[in-house]
């Protein structure tokens, strides 16, 4: 188990890191008193939140809707995952980095499919990148030297709420003294948001029109001149008039969000955007990033990517790994009614996903992992509550800039964490496929 | 007419990303994700009512929310993520992975 942190009184804890958003601010402090969260400074209302109601709807353990012991349920969870031909593993993007390299060695040892939540979220960000590659920065690059940032397809004012204060709009930095004096801020977007509110400019689009937008401004830049009046619903002046913002400033980043991912077009409207920042270097310095949801949402792909050299829909079925999108990605595994189990960790699959999927994966034997109550928890078959990472449950996490940052353990659960349920469902697996004598049988290269 | 094409923008909200630590079957949060933003011109056009029940349909199924007026563009209606779109939205990812969740076509029509 790990080590405890109950004390009586008020206890301090500074420099605590929130699991909440991409964002991973790690300067919250966390007052503690009599091992119960009172208060929390620094976070933003999400943060906050995160941390005070952490306790409410807490999962409890049982097995086929009948209450169990934790333990009874790592052993039900274990003789599922044994049993399993082609079983899938899913979430993961809320947890810890030792909880995700462990979930990744079990999908070795039993030869599964493995994919977390990014699968339907940035994804297709994550293709682009393999595709045409990036030219990024972390956020402190962008806090002390960015005078042009554009938010498009995204909204950091609602989910992601500190990112403009730390990073990208009010922060002051060692070229940008003057904070937002010293930046513009574009938002492009299909409909006005808060994140409209805290820009200098907008521009709406159609929707599902970002990709002939990316090509049309790729064009322009090259300097060809179009035929066309508007672009996406844009006047094509208007477009130049973005274009030359971007082509004059000193350093400029365009953050993306879902608006280009989950809608048509997905990776190619990425790519797009990805080739028309690289181009725009040849006239200054331009970056791009994505604005990435979960708390260790880049964690998971960084130790999928480290470990099999793919960072999402990875098969082990063979015992090594296979990479292929439509195929091994969470959705096309359960619309095509392939898996024969599943371990869900720290994600809700059932209460996010279309109805055909969340129906085979109601129709097999289920595991949920989960420190709340969720859709996905309701209907599981073996049900293990855990200390939530960050919270009841320390380890590391990336930022949305792939950088790791240590997360705190500032309050005890009685339950264990995500890596400790899943190094026992490991041993368990493991001893049955061994035939009952325990040494670890891994089926492939994956190192764990 | 009683019935019209929407596209639909799924995205987050404050309110959501607040109400989900409360758990998901708490008030605040079903609320949040059971409601649907649309133009108020577009609400007068179909003879709908800020407040009353709509049906969104596509031809994956179909969801009953709440309508509220919103600073919509005409033709989109918007609804924060959660269980009510899942009916809405196909498992096809087009070899992609993703399921098209945002920028759906829909009918809505008043529900009630």
């Amino acid at each position: 188990m790990a080590e405890s942190v109950a004390a009586k009184g008020l206890t301090v804890v500074e420099g605590v890191t929130c699991p909440f958003c991409g964002v991973t601010c790690d300067d919250l402090e966390v007052h503690v008193v009599d091992g119960k969260i009172k208060e929390v400074k620094n976070a933003c209302v999400l943060g906050k939140d995160t941390f005070l109601h952490h306790l409410e709807g807490w999962a409890t353990p049982r097995i086929r809707g009948k209450p169990a012991t934790v333990d009874e349920c790592i052993d039900a969870a274990a003789e599922i995952l044994a049993k399993a031909k082609y079983p899938l593993i899913y979430g993961l993007d809320s947890t810890e980095l030792n909880a995700q390299r462990k979930a990744i060695e079990l999908a070795d040892l039993i030869g599964a499919n493995i994919d977390h939540t990014s699968s339907v979220c940035h994804a297709p960000s994550l293709q682009a990148v393999q595709t045409v590659g990036i030219s990024s920065c972390t956020v402190g690059e962008v806090k002390n030297r960015a005078d042009l940032i554009i938010f498009w397809g995204c909204n950091p004012a609602e989910a992601h709420p500190r990112h403009p204060s730390r990073y990208s709009v009010t922060a002051k930095g060692l070229f940008t003294p003057k904070g937002k004096k010293d930046r513009m801020v574009i938002n492009v977007d299909v409909r006005p948001t808060p994140t409209t509110r805290m820009a200098d400019a907008f521009i709406q689009i159609k929707p599902n029109s970002d990709y002939e937008v990316f090509s049309a401004l790729r064009a322009m830049l090259k300097g060809h001149e179009l035929d066309q009046a508007e672009v996406g619903g844009v006047a094509i002046d208007e477009w130049k008039t973005l274009l030359d913002k971007m082509k004059s400033s000193k350093f400029g980043i365009l953050y993306w969000g879902m608006g280009l991912t989950m809608s048509r077009g997905k990776y190619l409207n990425i790519v797009a955007l990805l080739t028309l920042t690289q181009e725009l270097n040849r006239f200054t310095k331009f970056l791009a990033a994505p604005m990435r949801g979960h708390g260790n949402v880049v964690g998971m792909a960084q130790v999928l990517t480290w470990q099999t050299g793919y960072p999402f829909a990875v098969n082990m079925s063979r015992g090594y790994p296979r990479f292929n999108p439509g195929e091994y990605s969470v959705a096309d595994l359960l619309a095509h009614g392939e898996v024969d189990a599943a371990l869900i960790i720290a994600g809700d699959a059932i209460g996010n996903f279309p109805a055909k999927m969340a129906e085979h994966l109601m129709s097999i034997p289920m595991i949920a992992v989960d420190p709340k109550e969720s859709e996905t928890t309701k209907v599981a078959t073996v049900v293990i509550p855990t200390a939530q990472a960050g919270i009841a449950a320390g380890g590391m996490a990336y930022r949305m800039d792939h950088i790791p940052l240590v997360m705190k353990k500032v309050v005890d659960s009685p339950y264990p964490s995500d890596h400790e349920v899943l190094e026992r469902i490991f041993a368990k697996v493991s001893a049955m496929k061994n035939g009952g004598n325990g040494a670890p049988a891994s089926a492939g290269r994956v190192r764990g | 007419m009683s019935e019209r094409r929407f596209i639909l923008i799924t995205g987050r909200t404050m309110k959501q990303g607040r109400s989900i630590h409360l758990g998901k079957e708490a008030k605040e949060f079903l609320d949040e994700i059971s409601t649907l933003q649309m133009n108020p011109k577009d609400i007068e056009a179909l003879k709908l009512q800020d407040g009353g029940q709509v049906q969104l349909k596509t031809p994956h199924g179909s969801t009953v929310v709440k309508l509220k007026k919103g600073d919509i563009p005409e033709g989109l209606v918007f609804i924060a993520y959660g269980g009510f779109i899942n009916a809405l939205v196909g498992p096809d990812t087009q070899g992609t992975g993703m399921p098209n969740t945002k920028g759906i076509e829909v009918e809505v029509e008043r529900y009630g």
